[in-house]
């Protein structure tokens, strides 16, 4: 199988790679499942899910639209109640029934969304949204100086000038700068677990390896989990340690990136795989249901 | 938020509504400063005094005179007095005595006179007439001879003894400056059943119904929104009892439940306030269901998300991150309902069930009263017409503003 078009795209290199398998597990899950609706219009959305992430791996989630990836990425940052199954973290299971426990939780996991132009309260300034993560990592009484000097550094990281963005509304910059503004964030708030959410699939191809040279750097600086979610099965070849291959709420195939993508064994794999556009053969449509 | 308020003022029809309902305001502000006093004072003993100036008779007589000879004085003091029905039989009568028709203009009082004189023979018999319209015909003569003769007028004062003493006599062509009559009203819109001056009840009735409006809409649009944002952010069981509430008072007629309310509360509890408070308590639902409906589709937003991983609470995601958002919907909402309360206040007041009599006008009431003396009956059109006229403007204008702000809101429905 070539995967060349994935390394002819980006010119990061693929030798990130760790061994990251005698790491301790960061975030697990049993039986994990969500229905919406009942009766007639019952939906069941993540099926019985089963996973586990280890500290400092990058894993990415590959499927299509509909798959129930967002859905599962929603119940990992708490934001959904799951309808059965068990969320670990860090060995313990996830209690957070209450809201004191939840802000603890969010401090450990936090989330870059797919899109950039609605992840904004377009009423609030940049600053607002850069103070509230000092504010969270308690940084609340600390003089204006140092906000303002961890908010420049926190800019600098991802290539934009903090005095350019100060008294600016979030909607008055470009896609790419925003999700960029988004990383900044993570790195204002160091959390140990980043949960991204087709980060980049609302922005153009130059961008997008800045974006994802920038999400790895915060990687390695941080050392944090990050969990990739994408339909990108090319993109998630290229920057994972493992890849969970998700179809209709379930994973039909999970392990390292080499193992799953060089010598898939699900059919549904074989035919992502055959569906990334290459960019010196003819396109193969024969694999396309329906 | 300044670019926002440009683009709404940039809208016509939005401009056109302002303006008309700053113009109701100012009326409602400005006419008491320069009509002080209660609009419910009544100054008419009689009902419906017509629209017009008035000026004192009494002092008219005592006031200098001088003498103008006016050629069509006298003809014109007839034609005020002989009425439609006494010109029509006058006509009716030249044509039985062989007056082509075509020469009698009824119209022309002059001419009809002329002719009078001329054919009208007390002792003639025209053929098929009865006696008693020959009485009549008779009796119209004399009183034309009489208005047409310019005798004088004497008035006499009674003294104390009973003694009578003529201190005037008007001639009839005695005439009095009106400015050197010291006693004047001009009533713009005459006077209602109570003898009430119309226009400064109307200017106070048309404040209290705007206030009525404003309280009624405030008290909708507050619980609507509480019941609606709590229903649409949380969701689940909070939102089904909501709905369930929500639903039932759909289900029931609001406006059976107005006047169930009203009529319970008793004549005597009813100010205008209450009346306001009941019509908000009564129309909050559709408020509710459409603020819901609004934040469902913003409650799993990425912004919002973003701020409950923020660690943000409930309130100020509620107050920041979807308030914000659907403000210029609860605006427009808070306009309709201010319309809404407005009409209901006039429905309710319409039926005898609005706000006490004795305190303060409002405009349903002034249609109440118009109705139970019959003025749509009698021709006073003056007690009714305005009244419905100033309701008509205040709904159009707030209506005329939501369809702009609509407009400003709603790119899709611009045209």
């Amino acid at each position: 199988m070539k995967m060349d078009n994935a390394k002819d795209q980006n010119t990061v290199t693929l030798d990130r790679r760790r061994d990251i398998s005698q790491n301790p597990l960061c975030l697990s899950g049993k039986g994990v499942t969500r229905v919406f609706g009942t009766g007639r219009r019952q939906m069941t959305a993540v099926d019985h899910v089963d996973f586990e992430f280890r500290k400092g791996e990058l894993v990415s989630i590959v499927g299509e639209s509909g798959s129930g990836k967002t859905t599962l990425s929603r119940m990992l940052l708490g934001l959904l109640s799951t309808s059965d199954g068990e969320i670990w973290f860090e060995g313990k299971p996830r209690d957070i029934s209450t809201r004191a426990k939840k802000r603890q939780y969010w401090k450990n996991i936090q989330a870059i969304f797919q899109d950039p132009f609605s992840s904004f309260n377009v009423f609030h300034k940049i600053d607002d949204v850069l103070l509230d993560c000092i504010r969270m990592t308690g940084g609340r009484d600390l003089p204006k100086e140092k906000k303002t000097e961890l908010m420049t550094q926190a800019c600098s990281f991802v290539n934009l000038k903090f005095e350019e963005l100060t008294n600016k509304y979030p909607f008055e910059l470009s896609g790419g700068q925003m999700q960029r503004l988004m990383i900044a964030r993570i790195f204002l708030l160091k959390p140990r677990i980043l949960l991204a959410d087709e980060p980049t699939s609302m922005i153009d191809a130059c961008s997008r390896a800045t974006i994802l040279d920038m999400l790895l750097n915060l990687r390695d600086e941080i050392g944090m989990t990050v969990i990739f979610i994408t339909h990108d099965i090319g993109l998630a070849y290229y920057i994972s340690d493992t890849v969970y291959i998700m179809e209709h709420g379930k994973f039909v195939e999970h392990g390292s990136a080499d193992e799953v993508i060089l010598s898939p064994k699900a059919p549904y794999t074989k035919r992502l795989i055959s569906d990334v556009p290459k960019i010196h053969e003819a396109w193969d449509l024969s694999t396309v249901e329906g | 938020m300044k670019n926002t308020i440009r683009q709404i003022f940039h809208s016509s029809k939005f401009v056109a509504g302002f303006v008309i309902f700053v113009a109701i305001l100012l009326f409602i502000l400005l006419y008491p400063l320069f009509q002080p006093g209660n609009p419910l004072e009544m100054i008419g003993v009689g009902t419906f005094a017509e629209p017009g100036t008035y000026v004192s008779l009494y002092d008219s007589v005592t006031a200098p005179s001088e003498t103008l000879n006016l050629p069509d004085a006298a003809s014109n003091r007839l034609a005020s007095v002989l009425k439609e029905e006494d010109r029509a039989k006058m006509a009716e009568y030249l044509v039985a005595v062989g007056v082509p028709s075509e020469e009698i203009d009824v119209a022309d009082t002059e001419a009809l006179l002329a002719l009078w004189e001329k054919h009208y023979d007390e002792t003639a018999r025209p053929a098929g007439m009865t006696k008693a319209t020959r009485n009549y015909y008779k009796r119209l003569n004399q009183s034309l001879n009489s208005m047409g003769s310019g005798s004088e007028l004497s008035v006499v004062e009674q003294g104390e003894g009973g003694e009578a003493s003529t201190i005037a006599t008007i001639g009839s062509s005695d005439y009095v400056n009106v400015r050197k009559v010291p006693n004047r009203k001009t009533l713009l819109l005459g006077t209602d059943n109570f003898g009430r001056d119309v226009l400064k009840e109307l200017a106070s009735a048309a404040g209290t119904s705007v206030v009525i409006g404003l309280i009624a809409g405030t008290v909708a649009t507050l619980i609507g929104l509480l019941l609606g944002l709590l229903s649409g952010y949380l969701g689940g069981f909070v939102d089904d009892i909501i709905m369930f509430f929500t639903n039932i008072f759909t289900v029931i007629p609001s406006f059976v439940l107005l006047i169930l309310i009203s009529y319970s509360i008793g004549q005597d509890q009813r100010g205008a306030g209450v009346v306001a408070l009941v019509i908000g308590l009564t129309s909050w639902t559709w408020t509710t269901r459409s603020v819901r409906s609004q934040v469902i589709s913003l409650r799993n937003r990425d912004h919002v998300n973003l701020s409950r991983l923020s660690g943000h609470g409930l309130f100020r995601i509620l107050m920041t991150d979807i308030l914000p958002y659907i403000a210029s919907y609860v605006v427009m909402a808070f306009i309709l309902q201010v319309s809404s309360g407005i009409l209901a206040e006039a429905q309710l007041s319409l039926l005898g069930l609005g706000p006490k009599t004795t305190e303060v006008p409002t405009l349903g009431l002034m249609m109440n009263w118009a109705m139970l003396y019959s003025a749509h009956l009698n021709g006073s059109w003056w007690a009714y017409f305005p009244v419905i006229l100033m309701i008509t403007l205040i709904s159009f204008s707030l209506n005329l503003m939501n369809t702009g702000l609509d407009q400003v809101f709603n790119p899709t429905l611009r045209d």
